[in-house]
């Protein structure tokens, strides 16, 4: 069992055993976090900043926690409200961070490949938690390791994943992983909502959901923004809903127990039917949550293991 | 008059698009008479032992940016200049797209003093097609043309309101102006830093359909029919573009087409993780858009090459990728750059420098471009062969943001000649 990243950066690095590697440590995180007692120690002693370049409630808390429960000295940084305001660029407020040394930076930002730029200027374990529309990875983990814990297995699984596959990390993250884990993938959406080229992807690609649904194991809901929602990529929210939002109606043609899977926050009533998320015998919306934090313990634990493991280095 | 003979030549001749031996005699200014010999006797001249290498017609770069005025940190003349002569670049017909843009015969003046004190290669320059390259109103095109300006352009900007540059065309024609265009549908391409497709779509980049290239060309080669204009579409880089291309020459419009040196050596998948130094306007296209760009240029139904030299300060490119400025410097790497193509197969000599050199001569109107008694001693002696890994610190250029940095690359100037007067020698 062997995890070679220096960073986390996105799904693309990974191979499959270290995907593994790290589901199966998450797995064991899974039980401390159920325990009265949570606290372990695999980051004690290392500090852990969070920047979010972008708004986030969910996944700056689910870090937070997962920095704290394994006790590193977890900082946030708001950096809307910051030095960027002020003109600072992100390589020079990457190098004034690692002047203070910390050992995991985990950073959203709104554009593309940013979170790698300032992997190439810092000496510290980096974590992407989401960069524009590129990758999320660890949430593509959480995501695997929801599916792993509810199915018995990630792999030989039909999975649908639906809507705005254009604008969404979540979906990239997540078809790179199942993809590599030798998935059967469909995506459903509108075809504006599509990226191009998707057919490369190893993907099957639908504008239906009753024959995307055909079947499925999985069905992973997306987020619609709701700035995409006024005519410029679909007609209309309802004119959505009805024929892409997720019901019993349209769930019916998938595998009796398929599971819903959703990565928050939801629009209740545009990608998905409220009662539906509800539903504890189809819905894992709420394990996903707890598969985060878990996952994200997982993720800095490894990082942190083969960060001690280098030799300090000078700043480069 | 001083008399210089360069014997024991390759020479190349676009017009007659043959490679042949012999030698060449400089008086003055001039090519006074072109030998089939090696090593003609000709009395008290200088003598340039060519050593069997090549000897070109110089490089007539259409579309360079000049950081002056407003950006001299990025590029002034003297340093284009210096690269342009290291590159065998004896014309450089520098882009209008300053800060102030060109567009008014007194910036035109500064421009052309500021050149010809300082640059040692000939600078002609363009001028905005509109005032402030607004795409607004026209700019005053007859007293601009009295000022020097060759040609007319917005730059990369298109002009978006099509009755503004169809009055634009229709009074240009009346005056035989030439009109730079960028095709490209300007609310396709808005805000997009890559070529859609599989590639864009991994990164997450903002991307623009290839289609929007033609869509704009269509648009500009309408105009082009509706008035008579005389129009140059500055880059070509899609191979859906070439049959709208290929109907407007067939029909006998006055129409030429450019490529970029990047874009017939490069494709998208080079930007691989946001490297920034190759993000350039337009953006790298899929290889077999490269592969059917090449297959133009070879049939002549792409015209010219040039190096859409284009400074960017370090800081303009440490950014996330999206934010990052575009374009890349290529006056002093256009020929060992473009000489991959001779190497790989896909271009001869000859073909290379009628889009180097004699096309953009003719298509502006100079007598330079070819090797033949009379015409301007404007040359390039260069080693095809000779391997070289590019340093990107040492190039001649105020800004180093070349996309080639590191590459392996064969070939090298080996002295520029302009107006009968070396400019550059390789040490």
């Amino acid at each position: 069992m062997r995890f070679d990243q220096r960073h986390l950066l996105g799904i693309e690095p990974l191979r499959p055993d270290e995907i593994t590697t790290l589901l199966d440590l998450a797995d064991k995180y899974v039980t401390l976090n159920r325990r009265r007692d949570k606290h372990a120690n695999a980051l004690a002693g290392l500090t852990q900043i969070n920047m979010f370049f972008e708004a986030s409630t969910r996944t700056q808390a689910s870090f937070e926690i997962a920095g704290k429960r394994l006790g590193a000295d977890v900082m946030n940084m708001a950096m809307q409200a910051s030095s960027i305001k002020k003109g600072e660029t992100l390589i020079d407020t990457a190098l004034t961070l690692n002047a203070m040394h910390p050992d995991l930076l985990v950073v959203r930002h709104p554009q593309s490949g940013a979170v790698d730029l300032l992997a190439q200027k810092v000496n510290c374990a980096v974590l992407n938690a989401g960069d524009g529309r590129h990758e999320h990875p660890t949430q593509a983990l959480l995501d695997a390791l929801t599916i792993r814990r509810a199915k018995g297995r990630l792999h030989r699984l039909n999975i649908a994943i639906c809507g705005d596959i254009a604008h969404s990390r979540v979906a990239r993250s997540n078809i790179l992983l199942l993809h590599r884990m030798e998935n059967r993938i469909r995506l459903v959406g509108p075809p504006t909502l599509m990226p191009a080229g998707i057919e490369h992807f190893g993907v099957e690609v639908f504008d239906d959901m009753r024959s995307g649904l055909q079947d499925a194991d999985v069905v992973m809901m997306l987020r619609l923004q709701k700035e995409r929602m006024d005519g410029g990529f679909i007609p209309s929210e309802r004119e959505y809903y009805h024929r892409y939002g997720l019901d019993e109606d349209k769930l019916s043609v998938a595998k009796p127990d398929a599971i819903v899977m959703h990565p928050g926050p939801m629009n209740r009533g545009v990608e998905i039917d409220g009662t539906l998320a509800d539903d504890i015998n189809r819905s894992v919306i709420q394990d996903q949550v707890e598969m985060g934090v878990a996952v994200r313990m997982a993720a800095m634990d490894l990082l942190a293991r083969n960060l001690r493991a280098r030799p300090k280095e000078v700043m480069v | 008059m001083t008399k210089t003979l360069i014997s024991n030549a390759r020479l190349i001749d676009p017009e007659a698009g043959a490679v042949r031996d012999g030698a060449l005699l400089i008086r003055g200014k001039k090519i006074a008479e072109v030998f089939d010999t090696l090593t003609p006797d000709v009395a008290d001249a200088t003598r340039i032992d060519a050593g069997g290498k090549f000897l070109a017609p110089g490089i007539v770069d259409i579309g360079v940016k000049v950081g002056e005025p407003g950006e001299r940190h990025k590029e002034s003349f003297k340093t284009a200049g210096l690269a342009a002569a290291a590159g065998g670049v004896t014309t450089m017909v520098t882009r209008p797209d300053t800060a102030p843009a060109i567009d008014t015969p007194e910036t035109l003046e500064f421009i052309r003093r500021r050149a010809n004190e300082t640059a040692p290669v000939h600078v002609l320059p363009m001028a905005a097609l509109t005032k402030g390259r607004d795409g607004r109103e026209m700019t005053e095109i007859g007293f601009l043309m009295d000022a020097g300006a060759v040609a007319f352009s917005d730059g990369m900007r298109v002009v978006q309101d099509t009755k503004v540059l169809a009055r634009a065309m229709t009074y240009a024609r009346s005056l035989g102006a030439l009109i730079v265009g960028h095709p490209q549908e300007p609310q396709l391409s808005d805000g997009a830093v890559a070529t859609s497709g599989k590639f864009a779509s991994l990164r997450g980049l903002p991307a623009v359909p290839a289609m929007a290239e033609r869509l704009g060309l269509d648009r500009d080669l309408g105009l082009v029919e509706m008035t008579g204009a005389r129009y140059h579409a500055d880059q070509i880089t899609t191979r859906r573009a070439l049959p709208a291309l290929e109907r407007a020459k067939h029909n006998g419009l006055d129409v030429t087409a450019g490529i970029s040196m990047h874009h017939l050596t490069l494709n998208e998948m080079d930007v691989a993780d946001y490297r920034t130094f190759f993000k350039v306007t337009p953006p790298l296209r899929a290889e077999e858009d490269r592969q059917g760009v090449i297959e133009a240029l070879r049939s002549g139904l792409i015209d010219i090459i040039s190096s859409m030299h284009t400074p960017q300060d370090e800081e303009s490119k440490r950014l996330p990728f999206s934010e990052a400025a575009s374009g890349a410097v290529g006056l002093e790497t256009m020929l060992p750059v473009l000489l991959r193509l001779y190497h790989s197969g896909d271009l001869k000599l000859p073909t290379l420098f009628r889009a180097l050199s004699l096309n953009p001569a003719k298509r502006l109107g100079l007598p330079t471009g070819h090797l033949a008694k009379g015409a301007p001693a404007d040359l390039v002696l260069f080693d095809a062969d000779k391997p070289l890994i590019l340093d990107r610190f040492k190039l001649q250029s105020k800004s180093k943001n070349t996309p080639f940095d590191n590459a392996r690359l064969q070939g090298k100037v080996l002295r520029t000649i302009v107006s009968g007067q070396t400019v550059f020698e390789a040490t």
